[in-house]
């Protein structure tokens, strides 16, 4: 049974977003870092790099396999978490907390409303058992 | 591939009582990792016990009065040199010198051999070796399904292994076994394994391997012991740069590119594949592989091209962070001229050209 906060924003590719005004901080989602298994590994972009909404920002690694990450909104990355490949276990243990990996400074904070709820991310998850 | 047309071994039902994550391997249902992860399943076969279900593997007995000359005749380690109760780590080769499995033979008489044999290879084999048989005197006997076998690996498997039969497991040596029981049924005690660690190998019949698992895992609570996937199977090789069939060794590639000169006996008679050794080994290597470490960070997978600048120099065969040495390494096969431990190297990762050196194998050795 995953773990899917009330508060936050989620995208069919298993990523969550916290909206603070423009800002966008986006990690992947309980159910995606029990798929991936043990995270070994995040490659994450600059401070800088401009993503469309839907562009792979980066990939996470767990010792068997690669998955992409990708946006949910499109924008400026405004920071990363450059602790996370000193303690990658985090994306596992804390994947809403210290598992977080960008945060993006929205270009339009609109695109926010397209993505699911809590509610509809569950029942995303359901639907595709 | 749904799970109910997967193979199934007679574990199947005790992977998923405790949790493991099922996956398709080479058209078996079998878990790839249990809740406690890959890593922790690695460092725990280190430091304690891992426990492996490994009864998808092929077991072929060969006997009759040439059992001998006939497995001699089909791979490449000398089966002369094994005494009862001995076995060898072993390849059979195709007409090109390329690798058609690897195996282990296992004497039992001069006239009974056991050739343990990769699941996925299984029928391959099975049909190769009765293709070959001609007019050997032999009788083959395909027992796979019979068997189940269950690895009991790590510095205290022979503490846990040792509380479940009357044999004196001391006294087998590393690649020997007894006949004898475990658990109270007839098996046969090997002390083999694919972990770079001590420990067993136990092949029984295969309607007993669910209790015996359950009493292993239980009986090893106090010794740590874990049930551990194919996911730590695989690192776990890695970092004892053990060969995976399929990767460092295939149809197109010669033991000798593969640096097991050491199981290619040239000093004995005619087998499949000795002339192109011969010739390989007198005009000199063009590949051969190598281990590496990332340099830099990002890890190298399997199929990623390997550079020395702009000259492409070969491919990763296996590649994978490694727990217990906390690095990211691999197996490549390169251009022979590059083959050497201290060679800087770059490797595409996806898009992006990382640096990583060859270094000596194996990447770990345990220390008794």
């Amino acid at each position: 049974m995953s773990n899917i906060p009330e508060n936050l924003r989620y995208s069919k590719d298993h990523e969550w977003v916290l909206i603070e005004g423009s800002t966008a901080t986006i990690g992947i989602t309980d159910y995606a870092q029990h798929s991936l298994g043990d995270v070994v590994y995040v490659d994450l972009p600059r401070i800088g790099d401009k993503f469309a909404s839907g562009a792979a920002f980066g990939s996470v690694e767990s010792v068997k396999a690669v998955s992409e990450i990708f946006t949910p909104v499109t924008g400026n990355v405004s920071a990363v978490n450059d602790q996370i490949n000193d303690t990658p276990e985090a994306v596992n243990k804390d994947a809403y907390g210290a598992g977080w990996m960008v945060k993006i400074t929205m270009d339009n904070s609109g695109e926010a409303d397209a993505l699911l709820s809590a509610a509809e991310y569950e029942e995303y998850l359901k639907a595709s058992e | 591939m749904s799970s109910e047309a997967l193979k199934k071994t007679p574990l199947n039902e005790s992977h998923r009582t405790l949790g493991g994550k099922m996956v398709d391997f080479g058209g078996w249902d079998m878990p790839v990792q249990y809740p406690a992860g890959v890593i922790e399943e690695h460092l725990r076969t280190r430091t304690a016990i891992g426990l492996f279900d490994v009864s998808h593997m092929g077991e072929i007995w060969v006997e009759g009065s040439d059992a001998i000359a006939f497995v001699n005749s089909l791979t490449t380690n000398d089966v002369r040199k094994l005494v009862v109760g001995q076995a060898h780590y072993s390849a059979f080769l195709n007409e090109e010198g390329g690798v058609v499995d690897d195996l282990l033979v296992y004497k039992f008489a001069d006239d009974r051999l056991l050739l343990v044999v990769n699941a996925g290879t299984t029928e391959k084999d099975w049909e190769w070796i009765n293709s070959h048989k001609g007019q050997f005197n032999v009788d083959l006997k395909n027992a796979s399904a019979d068997y189940c076998q269950i690895a009991i690996q790590g510095p205290k498997a022979i503490e846990l292994a040792q509380r479940f039969t009357e044999t004196e497991l001391s006294s087998i040596k590393y690649y020997h076994f007894k006949e004898g029981t475990f658990d109270g049924v007839a098996a046969i005690i090997s002390r083999t394994g694919y972990t770079g660690e001590d420990g067993f190998e136990i092949y029984a019949a295969a309607d007993e391997a669910a209790r015996i698992w359950s009493n292993l895992l239980d009986s090893g609570r106090d010794l740590g012991i874990l049930p551990c996937g194919l996911a730590a199977r695989n690192t776990l090789r890695l970092e004892a740069a053990m060969s995976l069939y399929g990767h460092e060794l295939s149809d197109t590639i010669s033991p000798l590119e593969a640096n097991l000169g050491w199981i290619c006996k040239l000093d004995k008679e005619a087998f499949i594949g000795k002339s192109v050794l011969e010739t390989q080994k007198s005009s000199g290597l063009t590949r051969k592989l190598v281990g590496f470490e990332m340099t830099s960070p990002g890890i190298a997978r399997d199929g990623y091209e390997v550079s020395v600048g702009d000259e492409k120099i070969g491919v990763v065969t296996s590649g994978s962070p490694a727990p217990y040495l906390k690095k990211n390494i691999g197996l490549a096969l390169v251009k022979a001229e590059f083959a050497n431990a201290g060679q800087e190297i770059t490797i595409e990762v996806r898009g992006k050209r990382i640096s990583a050196r060859v270094v000596p194998t194996p990447f770990y050795k345990r220390s008794k």
